[in-house]
């Protein structure tokens, strides 16, 4: 009885002291699948090179900016920016820092691994349960050398608030009125049809084990699984293939200050259509809710160190690294970021 | 006149503090009174949170369809249909298993060591971890379904309602077994022999005579089996589809209540949206609560029987 | 007539119990499918390396699943700290007090904690101690997981102890034993066996849960003893691996199911031995 006691006595101590550990400096993220497994890399190699920790869990991008909101975590990853309206009903001013560029593509699960032409057209068809079996005569109509199977086209999306959504639906909303109508924009839609799955992996799981399936993902995650990926047409009636290059493409626009920008359904003739920045998100005013300074400073290091050393990781990864006036636009942004009022970065 | 026990009472080595006794009973007191508040604390959490989402659609949320986080309009019927067909499904297709399992422990093979051996094998399926269970069904029994799918010529998706049933009656066979097992075994031997003695055989002893009796047990047992199957999140959400749609047969996806709060929960954006999920987390205790409390009154109508 | 009648009654009758047997073992079919594709698939990723290293970034071979023991151990020792003493108190209590409008009550939380789905307590975690905390923790998936254990404690106390004859406690309150110390150096000995019992099973329930973790615990892929920081689970490792594409994640998640079944499957078979073991018989 009494043991129990003292290891009961013990235990508790043990814990009211690691309370004070609390103050070694570990930051917390949450957000988006799409850059997750660059993120996943880049983290890694800060924690190597510098000791500082950065625990970033793939929640899906609605995840990020709803745990950055309820100030539960450092910062946010996002491949949708936050609207106009949303930033209104935060606690408190919220940046954006674009990280790199990413396409989201479809992939599918077909014998042989053709490599598919599709448009935008058919896709929304496609997914909003009009065009039902893989040999239906538009598909085919564009891809004469293929030899596509008499079965049904099962369609995979996201179950979880996902950014790579908002990219694939607003998409889809630029450039077919019906699907801007009938299912619009948004991280998590109402899907006419399909399979939900959980985040970047869980739809590429999917796809990678249903023959017949066809969904939206990530093109790291396509090519990391050994998956096929569809050439999309553009605006300008070019079939583009995604990547790196045909990515940057896309973000050759002007951007604005704090790098908000859809660059879906991009004018360059060489663009992929469905590219996309994904952010970083974080409160300009660091000093809320009793924040430590030096958890303040390190984030501002963290993400300068991203947005330039750390640019390296991208290509080997699929994702495309940023374009230089999107680094500058960045640079600004985190030098605008705040602890009381003074600046972090000088 | 002089107390007898006086002396023994100098020769204790402490007199217990009036202080100590009371406090210790206080104590007591006071943790049963906390199981009661948490409870309570619960049931106020829940609700409170509902609010906006209880404001906002009222009685409508049962009956609409629309799950709509674009437009933030929210109903569950698409979860409740979901919930209620495979909770449904699995417990019909546990029941042959639990039955069987129940007459063989209680009646045919009672106390011998087999018997107490498919009890063991019952109860460590009990305690495998639902996590593990979707592990297994999502790599094992989706590729069959999936198979199955194919030369049936449907969509083949191969996880739905179907694959989230078969898990969900393997997890729940334990469950279904354990009450009616004890009831089985207890009907008094008086009647068996009346039965017997009429020259029945041993089959229709068991179903005219055993099965009859223990029915109250066995429902108790199977009211159990249904609350797990309710409430049981991961191996649901690991392979039933994850579609906030209607499933219209066996094959199609869905999704249950317990699966779209582990799916949108720590994404919901926007406050009416959390706290629609909330509200289905409030549905669901509030219906755990009418199954337990249904399931207690069974069981003590058969403990008064027996 | 009545020869043919009878011969069905007999085929009924073996057909019956035929079926009875085959059913029954039938139903242990899953537990041998679960553990033999646990054992196949998972034993080629345990190794020494697998129990101690740190899990390495997507796509990257290797690694292991070190972070996540320590969080479930910490996450185990965080929800028994309230729950035991809590738990066996109320067990007490409601074995002392047999009748009273307050043990009813009392019953009936504990029912309806019992039954109350963990996605719920994890909502419930999340509303009082991550929101209000700023930041996920183990702390909040610890005391997510303490509800869990707390019905099962309770009940196991008071059964244990209602077993327990009487005659024993008055003896020794007619000796002019203290009310608290016949409870706690008399009674509760007495019933240690089932009480330990009863633990063993509630740790090996929390153990295996995921659901509460999913929204307080929120997952680690650094080591973590703070129990005020997020923290990485087997069985949240497990599911994140599991549904996810990569092979190597996979292996690593068969591994992990390898470690978290033996571990909760020996804490059940223990339960069991010292339940029949250590009885008190009166």
């Amino acid at each position: 009885m009494r043991a129990l006691f003292a290891i009961l006595l013990t235990l508790s101590l043990f814990f009211f002291a690691s309370l004070s550990w609390a103050r070694e400096v570990e930051l917390v993220g949450a957000g988006a699948t799409f850059p997750y497994p660059l993120y996943s890399k880049m983290f890694y190699s800060y924690w190597r090179a510098t000791g500082i920790r950065v625990n970033y869990q793939p929640i899906g991008s609605g995840g990020g900016i709803r745990q950055l909101v309820n100030l539960t975590v450092d910062f946010g990853g996002s491949d949708a920016f936050m609207s106009d309206e949303a930033l209104g009903k935060a606690p408190a001013r919220i940046l954006h820092i674009p990280t790199c560029l990413g396409a989201v593509v479809l992939s599918y699960n077909l014998q042989g691994n053709p490599g598919l032409k599709l448009t935008a057209e058919i896709v929304a068809d496609i997914f909003l349960g009009k065009i039902k079996r893989w040999d239906d005569r538009r598909i085919s109509e564009i891809n004469p050398d293929i030899s596509l199977p008499d079965s049904d086209i099962v369609v995979i999306h996201r179950s979880d608030g996902s950014g790579t959504t908002f990219v694939f639906t607003d998409y889809l909303a630029k450039v077919n009125s019906e699907w801007d109508e009938k299912v619009g924009r948004g991280k998590a839609v109402s899907w006419p049809v399909g399979l939900g799955a959980k985040g970047n992996p869980g739809v590429t799981g999917l796809i990678k084990h249903l023959p017949g399936a066809l969904g939206y993902t990530e093109l790291g995650y396509a090519l990391l699984n050994g998956l096929p990926v569809a050439l999309l047409s553009n605006k300008y009636g070019r079939y583009i293939e995604p990547s790196p290059v045909s990515i940057s493409q896309a973000a050759s626009v002007n951007l604005p200050g704090d790098t908000r920008i859809s660059i879906t359904n991009a004018d360059a003739p060489l663009a992929y259509p469905m590219s996309s920045f994904t952010w970083l998100l974080l409160y300009g005013e660091q000093a809320y809710k009793k924040r430590p300074f030096e958890r303040a400073a390190e984030l501002v290091k963290l993400l300068w160190w991203v947005t330039h050393e750390a640019q390296k990781y991208t290509e080997p990864l699929h994702y495309g690294p940023l374009p230089e006036q999107a680094v500058m636009r960045g640079e600004m942004i985190i030098k605008s970021v705040t602890y009381d009022g003074k600046r972090i970065l000088q | 006149m002089a107390n007898v026990f006086s002396n023994k009472a100098r020769a204790l080595p402490q007199a217990p503090s009036p202080l100590t006794q009371t406090a210790f009973q206080r104590i007591l007191l006071i943790s049963a009174l906390v199981v009661v508040i948490l409870v309570l604390a619960i049931l106020l959490s829940l609700i409170i949170s509902s609010f906006p989402s209880l404001k906002a659609f009222g009685l409508n949320f049962f009956f609409s369809t629309t799950w709509d986080p674009v437009s933030s309009r929210f109903g569950a019927v698409v979860f409740l249909a979901g919930t209620l067909l495979t909770s449904f499904l699995a417990l019909l297709i546990c029941l042959p298993f639990s039955l069987a399992i129940s007459i063989f422990i209680g009646e045919y093979f009672r106390e011998r060591i087999l018997s107490s051996l498919l009890k063991q094998v019952t109860e460590l399926l009990a305690g495998i971890p639902s996590v593990i269970y979707g592990f297994w069904g999502l790599f094992v029994l989706v590729p069959i379904v999936r198979n199955l799918e194919m030369k049936l010529g449907v969509l083949p998706y191969g996880v739905g309602i179907l694959s989230a049933s078969v898990v969900l009656s393997v997890m729940i066979v334990p469950y279904a077994a354990s009450i009616g097992r004890e009831v089985i075994a207890l009907v008094p031997s008086d009647l068996k022999e009346a039965g017997y003695s009429l020259g029945a055989t041993r089959q229709e002893v068991v179903t005219k005579i055993i099965l009859p009796y223990a029915r109250s047990g066995i429902l108790a047992g199977i009211l159990l089996a249904l609350g797990r199957a309710l409430g049981e999140t991961m191996a649901v959400t690991m392979v039933i589809g994850n579609s906030n749609i209607i499933p219209r047969g066996i094959f199609s996806p869905g999704n249950t209540m317990a699966s779209v709060i582990a799916n949108e929960f720590t994404e919901a954006t926007g406050a009416l949206y959390l706290s629609s999920l909330i509200e289905i987390g409030l549905l669901l205790f509030i219906v755990e609560v009418i199954i337990n409390l249904i399931g207690r009154y069974v069981i003590k109508r058969v403990t008064v029987e027996v | 007539m009545g020869e043919d009648r009878i011969k069905l009654r007999m085929v009924k009758d073996r057909a019956f119990i035929g079926g009875v047997v085959v059913l029954s073992f039938l139903s242990m079919v899953p537990l041998l499918l679960i553990l033999f594709y646990i054992l196949r698939n998972g034993i080629s990723s345990l190794s020494w390396e697998f129990l101690i290293e740190l899990p390495r970034p997507v796509g990257e071979k290797g690694g292991g699943v070190a972070n996540a023991i320590v969080g479930s151990l910490l996450l185990v020792i965080i929800a028994s700290l309230p729950a035991i003493p809590l738990g066996v108190s109320a067990g007490v209590y409601l074995s002392e007090h047999r009748d009273g409008r307050l043990s009813s009550l009392v019953r009936l939380a504990v029912e309806v904690l019992h039954g109350t789905p963990s996605i719920v307590l994890g909502i419930i975690a999340y509303l009082w101690l991550v929101t209000t905390m700023g930041r996920f923790s183990a702390l909040s998936g610890g005391i997510a997981l303490s509800i869990m254990m707390l019905p099962v404690i309770v009940r196991a106390t008071e059964e244990t102890l209602k077993l327990i004859p009487d005659s024993l406690k008055e003896a020794a309150l007619a000796l002019g034993v203290p009310y608290h110390r016949t409870i706690l150096k008399v009674v509760l000995p007495a019933g240690l066996s089932g009480i330990m019992t009863g633990i063993m099973i509630s740790v090996a329930r929390i153990a295996g849960e995921t659901a509460p973790l999913l929204f307080t615990a929120f997952g680690n892929p650094f080591m973590n003893w703070n129990i005020i920081k997020p923290v990485n689970a087997l069985p949240l490792l497990i599911y994140n691996y599991a549904t996810s594409p990569y092979p190597e994640w996979h292996a690593i998640a068969w591994g992990a199911s390898c470690v978290l079944v033996g571990l909760v499957l020996s804490l059940n078979i223990v339960a069991r031995i010292i339940a029949s073991r250590w009885k008190v018989q009166f």
